[in-house]
């Protein structure tokens, strides 16, 4: 079990240079000069700019400013934007709403996705079955932005309006936990569709499986069958697929905070990639893609906890 | 702890010669997109305490359905029973509820299947799958449970039980696999053991020990053994009893040595026929020409009329009944006479 | 004994000879004869169609006879009329004819993002999975590198690098594209892997056959089903993802039509005028719908197992 955590967390490694280089490297191919840009139609003191340039390494090659990059990142350091402001100060309370919201939608695609996949395995061939099956298709066909707009229309508003109660407050983050309700939902969605499809599949399967049958030939009641022999072994994928999710819900939420007004994340990369605050960019993917990648550490060695097959490899 | 229903039932003690076990004219079918397969088609056997019946048939016979209806563990729907009984100490099996057939399930019946790789629970220990047996059953705790895991496996020879008690089944051979099966299976002391093609998927030698273990198991707790397979090599020392089955039906059943000595139906002479002997050195092998009927297409008169070199023209209209040749025997062909003698062909 | 979900074990037994009506057939023909007789394809495939028809020939739909770029603002946000079916928008364009007109970039997006991802992951996967070793090992940290990227964020950043003025529907696909390659390499790289070790392969080496013929006749025919499979599935997220992109304004771009931008432009008023946001985004569903169902139904065709 120790090698094998080892060896998992030494194979995120490369990925993670790669990864983070790329997006470095996308970024500062941004054609013109950051600084003109920045200065917009005002003509640049040359000594200032040359200032600039040495500060921020402008003039070095890509892989050398890489490097630093790298040195101030593993230091805790995601640099100062051309305007002085550092860049973790940016970051401040953007990475929680972002967090919330998504933690907030795997809460839903757990519960809920999990739950329609249960059922309609069990009931399998059943109008339930089919009538779940049919949910997903729709569930899955109706992208967030549609989603977000319809339900923030039809929850939010007219629901306030016919009732006079604002059970979900359709902008913004100032109601705590209520705020992230109905956007939490909207970017579950599709994962919830997902997740239940998976779940269905899953425990199909795991219920034709050999062992199942020998459980039951076992005389084992058929609670203790379905609990034990045969969700343990389908829980492997669903556990793959929610921890897989955590980082997609991450980097895909900026369409949902832009429709619900949330200040997180995925905006603030917006507006930076339309300043030109490039460190800001970088340092946003960069961290995406470390919680991407952790997600799926976790992700493989809850996989070795729950398979025994993997583990003893 | 046996099920007080049973044990009571009127009839076991009016019939008092009723046997331990007894399949009465069982039908099974299966709705499939096709069409009715009909899988099993009026099968009858008994075994009794101590007894061992070997079921012979190639693969699509209604051998293993057979079995699967005696545990209770078919898929319904597709499956249906339309016709039939299956009577264990006199009840028939078929009548009880669910609750009462649970309480027969793994405890009095028990069964062992082809595979014991996939058949065992990839993520739990085979300690934690025997002791099973022992806490949802008999109520035991995990560390009694455990004790008596290490016992059974013990039984079944599993070399260092004790410290192999907590390994997963990956970690075992095929054959110590199919120990832990058989282990499991007889950890309840069940009345009756079904083997599902228990050797099918080992090497020849393990396959001779794990059927001298079974007979060995049998002896001891005087069990009533059902041996389902598909190879007649297996049968010969431990079966008292042959049942031969054909496209859902039994064709011929006898004591063991009387079948192999003086086959009473063609198939069963078909089957003798094509095991290899080494006197037989340098002659072409026998085998029976054709391929298995097709379940949902099933051939007229004597299903196996197609295949039968003694084939005559009454065997394409007229379906054969069970011919009783003596007590103990019976076969399906209009000219058992004639197999028997030798002077069919 | 009625509890079919636990005792679901014993699995029929199989006819021994196939029925005669349905001939013994490839993959492919089953698949074709499953899709013919299901209803979820058809509907879809129907759908499908006439979306398709729409987006090449928008002019045939636009029977009102307003044209997408004749506005007038005194016209704005006008519910539904004879003369405008599905009302004004802000600017008081008929939101009938920009929506049929919108149609073209969604298709568009959506077919070519998902041939150029299933080719050139397809062609990947299948020489990382075939030729292994220092091929696989480099392809597959490649790819691993690139997935890492969660995909809207990266399309982002690489629209943004590409730039406004040059923004459309070529550097949507190209932003999408890139990012979406690694999941096909992985999937054909698995199944290319699995077909390499079947006996068929094994023989066909046997008997001397070069790589290339291996590789073409025995592989690729056996490993290309997942990757239609998902190939379909993705092109709806390509649709998807060209109207989030459009509406976070680094998509296409005005005066071109896309639902994504329309419904952007109709997001400031949308509490009050909720219809020129209501049928782009209706269309929008609909199109990916059609799209899943094609989906859903080449999968059961091609992974008859999950049935």
């Amino acid at each position: 079990m120790g090698r094998y955590v080892i060896r998992r967390l030494l194979q995120a490694i490369p990925v993670l240079l790669g990864t983070t280089f790329l997006i470095f490297a996308i970024v500062y191919a941004l054609p013109g000069d950051p600084l003109q840009a920045l200065a917009g139609e005002k003509r640049v003191d040359p000594v200032f700019a040359a200032t600039l340039r040495e500060q921020f390494h402008l003039n070095e090659p890509l892989i050398v400013r890489y490097g630093y990059y790298l040195r101030d990142i593993v230091s805790g350091n995601f640099g100062t934007t051309f305007r002085g402001l550092p860049v973790s100060t940016i970051f401040e309370g953007k990475f929680q709403v972002t967090f919330k919201l998504s933690i907030t939608a795997l809460i839903f695609e757990a519960i809920i996705g999990v739950g329609l996949g249960l059922w309609a395995a069990l009931r399998r061939g059943r109008w339930e079955d089919k009538g779940i099956l049919a949910i997903t298709l729709l569930m899955v066909s109706v992208p967030t932005l549609v989603s977000g707009f319809v339900l923030q229309l039809v929850l939010g508003v007219k629901l306030k309006q016919s009732t006079g109660i604002d059970f979900f407050p359709v902008a913004g983050v100032q109601d705590g936990v209520r705020s992230y309700l109905l956007p939490g939902f909207v970017l579950a969605m599709v994962s919830i569709a997902y997740l239940t499809r998976l779940t269905r599949t899953s425990l199909m399967e795991t219920l034709r499986a050999d062992y199942v049958r020998t459980a039951v030939a076992k005389g084992m009641p058929r609670r203790r069958v379905l609990g034990r022999h045969a969700l343990r072994n389908s829980l492997i994928p669903m556990v793959t697929y929610l921890g897989a999710d955590l980082g997609t819900l991450m980097g895909g939420a900026v369409i949902t905070e832009t429709i619900f007004n949330l200040p997180g994340i995925g905006q603030q990369l917006f507006q930076s990639v339309y300043l030109r605050e490039n460190p800001v960019v970088v340092g946003i993917v960069t961290v995406l893609v470390l919680i991407y990648i952790l997600a799926n550490l976790v992700v493989d060695l809850l996989y070795a906890v729950l398979d025994p097959r993997i583990r003893y490899e | 702890m046996k099920n007080p229903s049973i044990d009571t039932h009127p009839l076991a003690d009016e019939v008092g010669h009723e046997p331990l076990l007894a399949v009465d004219n069982l039908h099974v079918e299966f709705v499939t997109r096709q069409g009715i397969v009909r899988a099993v088609n009026g099968v009858s056997y008994t075994v009794n305490a101590g007894e061992s019946l070997a079921v012979l048939g190639e693969s699509g016979s209604g051998k293993s359905v057979t079995a699967q209806a005696i545990m209770g563990i078919l898929d319904m729907p597709p499956a249906r029973i339309p016709k039939g009984e299956i009577r264990f100490r006199g009840t028939d099996m078929l009548k009880l509820s669910d609750q009462a057939r649970s309480q027969i399930r793994g405890q009095r019946i028990a069964m062992i299947f082809q595979d014991a790789l996939s058949a065992l629970n990839p993520v739990f220990t085979v300690g934690w799958q025997i002791s099973e047996m022992f806490r949802v059953h008999r109520g035991m705790s995990k560390r009694d449970g455990m004790k008596k895991a290490i016992e059974l496996m013990d039984r079944v020879r599993i070399p260092a039980a004790k410290q192999r008690v907590n390994d997963y089944p990956h970690q075992f051979s095929g054959g110590m696999r199919q120990r832990i099966m058989i282990a499991m299976s007889i950890a309840l002391d069940p009345e009756v053991l079904i083997a599902d093609e228990p050797t099918t998927a080992l090497d020849v030698t393990v396959q001779a020990q794990i059927m001298e273990l079974l007979a060995e198991l049998q002896r001891e707790s005087n069990m009533g053994l059902i041996l389902i397979t598909h190879d007649l090599g297996v049968v010969a020392d431990v079966a008292d009893k042959i049942a031969v089955m054909y496209a859902g039906r039994i064709v011929e059943h006898a004591p063991v040595h009387d079948l192999y000595k003086t086959p009473a139906h063609p198939y069963s002479k078909g089957l003798l026929d094509s095991i290899p002997r080494v006197d037989q050195k340098g002659q072409e092998l026998y085998a029976i020409k054709g391929l298995p009927p097709n379940l949902l297409d099933m051939p007229s008169g004597c299903a196996f009329h197609p295949r039968c070199p003694y084939r005559r023209d009454n065997c394409v209209t007229d379906v054969p009944p069970l011919y009783e040749i003596s007590g103990t025997r019976g076969s399906a062909c209009h000219y058992y006479r004639e197999v028997l003698d030798g002077t069919l062909g | 004994m009625s509890n079919d979900t636990l005792s679901a074990t014993a699995p029929a037994p199989q006819p021994a000879k196939p029925v005669k009506e349905k001939k013994p057939a490839s993959l492919w023909s089953d698949a074709w004869y499953d899709l013919r007789r299901n209803p979820v394809f058809i509907i879809g495939g129907i759908m499908l169609g006439l979306l398709v028809i729409i987006s090449a020939f928008p002019g045939l739909f636009d029977t009102v006879g307003v044209e997408p770029s004749t506005c007038s603002l005194a016209q704005a946000r006008k519910g539904i009329s004879a003369e405008h079916w599905f009302g004004t928008d802000n600017l008081g364009c008929d939101v009938y004819s920009r929506v049929i007109h919108g149609a073209k970039v969604s298709i568009i997006v959506g077919i070519v993002s998902a041939v150029v991802t299933g080719l050139v992951g397809g062609a990947l996967g299948l020489l990382a999975g075939f030729f292994g070793r220092w091929v696989d090992v480099l392809l597959s940290r490649v790819a691993e590198i690139f997935f890492a990227i969660p995909s809207i964020l990266g399309a982002l950043l690489i629209l943004a690098v590409i730039g406004r003025d040059n923004a459309g529907i070529a550097s949507v696909v190209l932003a999408l594209s890139l990012l979406a390659w690694p999941m096909i390499l992985r999937i054909m790289r698995a199944s290319v892997i699995t077909a390499k070790h079947q006996d068929y392969v094994m023989a066909a080496r046997a008997l001397g056959a070069g790589p290339g013929r291996i590789m073409m006749r025995h592989i690729l025919p056996n490993a290309v089903a997942p990757v239609i499979v998902v190939s379909t599935i993705n092109l709806g997220a390509f649709i998807a993802a060209e109207a989030a992109l459009s509406f976070l304004g680094v998509g296409i771009q005005s005066p071109q039509i896309s639902w994504g931008l329309m419904i952007a432009d109709a997001r400031n008023r949308f509490l009050e005028a909720p219809l020129p946001l209501l049928f782009p985004a209706l269309f929008l569903s609909l199109t990916i719908l059609s799209v899943v169902m094609l989906g859903d139904a080449v999968r059961d065709a091609l992974d008859p197992k999950l049935r």
